[in-house]
């Protein structure tokens, strides 16, 4: 399983086909306290770049972005009951949703954990 | 989140805040702390630890004037407010409103023993002083002054341990008190819902009060983020979103602000409009609306009865007390008795919705001494 993320703060675990997204560390800490999550359903064509996701913060809504091109094969019932595990295990049980990859040529654009770190280390 | 423009103007608590581990944005122009970090912070917890303890709040982008005391006839010209029979020490909401009687911002006046002291937002304070300026009125800004709140069931207690004498204030009533060989003007009120207290003081002494009361156990610094979520959840409107010229008091539940004298004598901005509405009726309403399920609907949303958009939220969010989403909106009349199920669209989704009384959570405010009422 390889390990990617995004410019927009989304982290991406990629096994073959398959891949699981969620929105990193540094992204719930500045979205706060995280009250609703929105998740796209099985069987939704999500598209690189474009909005996937919604995270109510407290504060204001918030979309998230597919890192790739698929179609999403689970969303995170968890995170309906217990929207806040995006703020505790953000990169863990607080996955959003999983996909299966359209295009795997698309990762070769995104960061591995070393060039997110040195791009937060810049914010 | 507020937009930052280019550059922000500081605050006298500014290096304080960012010891503190404030986030920072922008908010009237200021740079202004919207939550802080570490283990206390985070909006939640901010909110939570004022309701049940106490919450420090700097609020020096709010604009504090001056006026002389014999500016009270003046003023009236402005507002719906009896400010001639205001007594010293007394505070006053009002309502800076236009000729068609929409609301300009809303506002705290005291009487002092030698002027009178407004407290008016800070982003419209530009606005608010040339008006003032306009009508012709000498406007002192004590920009000089920086402005907190102290909000919460033990704020007295912290507060107390530095100035002793703030017991014996009663809900809005304000005086002067002496701490570090400087005046204080501290007034027993606040916009949280909560029993608390605003202070009033030299800048050049914000920090070292802020520190002071910081070291009270009870005390902990709170976000522009809270003060949002407390004040909804007490069903108090904010300028700007609940509030603006194209609302006036009657729409806006705020008829008590238009005091009984003004009431049967006029002579305010808009009095012939806002006095018709006041005994007819008006066309809409602000209203509280307590929401099912976890998805908030926010500023903007539009609510609906069956096919038909009856109004708009104009502020909403979780409510960290209440344990659910709850928003304020303007509703068409028909539709706004409490216990009625109306909707309100959120990206295209229908969420059940009933009309509530505000406050969404039962006010704390200490009426008579030593009483919670």
């Amino acid at each position: 399983m390889t390990r990617y993320y995004t410019h927009d703060h989304e982290w991406l675990d990629v096994d073959g086909n398959s891949a699981t997204v969620g929105i990193t560390d540094y992204a719930q800490g500045q979205l706060g306290d995280v009250v609703f999550v929105e998740v796209p359903a099985a069987g939704t064509h999500v598209a690189k770049g474009k909005e996937a996701a919604v995270v109510e913060s407290v504060k204001a809504a918030s979309d998230v972005y597919s890192p790739v091109t698929g179609i999403v094969s689970e969303a995170n019932a968890a995170l309906e009951g217990d929207p806040a595990l995006v703020n505790t295990a953000p990169e863990t049980a607080g996955w959003f949703f999983k996909l299966a990859l359209s295009d795997p040529s698309e990762l070769d654009g995104l960061l591995d954990a070393t060039a997110y770190r040195a791009f937060v280390a810049t914010l | 989140m507020a937009d930052q423009p280019e550059t922000l103007m500081t605050l006298p608590l500014d290096g304080l805040h960012r010891r503190l581990g404030a986030r920072m944005v922008g908010f009237a122009g200021y740079a202004m702390p919207i939550q802080y970090s570490g283990e206390f912070g985070g909006i939640i917890a901010e909110h939570l630890w004022t309701r049940r303890h106490a919450g420090l709040f700097d609020v020096s982008h709010m604009g504090q004037l001056l006026l002389p005391a014999d500016a009270d006839a003046p003023l009236e010209a402005l507002l719906p407010g009896d400010i001639c029979g205001l007594g010293t020490g007394v505070l006053r909401y009002s309502l800076f409103l236009n000729d068609a009687g929409g609301i300009l911002d809303d506002l705290m006046v005291t009487r002092r023993a030698d002027d009178l002291y407004l407290v008016v937002n800070g982003a419209v304070k530009a606005a608010d002083i040339a008006h003032l300026r306009a009508a012709g009125m000498a406007v002192s800004v004590r920009d000089d002054w920086a402005l907190l709140a102290l909000q919460g069931p033990e704020a007295v207690l912290a507060l107390e341990r530095l100035i002793p004498a703030v017991v014996t204030l009663r809900f809005m009533r304000a005086a002067a008190f002496a701490y570090a060989g400087e005046t204080l003007w501290i007034s027993r009120s606040g916009y949280t819902g909560e029993d608390g207290f605003e202070i009033s003081l030299p800048a050049t002494l914000a920090e070292t009060f802020a520190e002071a009361l910081l070291a009270g156990p009870e005390v902990r610094p709170i976000g522009l983020g809270a003060r949002d979520s407390l004040r909804l959840e007490a069903g108090l409107p904010l300028y700007g979103h609940d509030l603006d010229a194209s609302s006036n008091p009657i729409e806006a539940g705020l008829g008590f602000a238009i005091s009984k004298r003004r009431k049967l004598e006029g002579g305010f901005p808009g009095a012939s409009i806002i006095l018709d509405q006041l005994h007819n009726g008006a066309a809409r309403r602000r209203i509280g609306l307590a929401i099912d399920g976890k998805l908030p609907a926010r500023e903007g949303a539009a609510v609906f009865a069956g096919g038909t958009c009856v109004g708009t939220v104009t502020s909403g969010g979780h409510a960290p007390s209440v344990g659910a989403p709850i928003a304020m909106a303007y509703v068409a009349t028909p539709h706004v008795a409490d216990g009625t199920a109306l909707e309100i669209d959120v990206r295209g989704r229908r969420l059940a919705a009933r009309v509530v009384p505000m406050p969404f959570k039962p006010k704390n405010y200490v009426r008579a001494e030593g009483t919670a009422a």
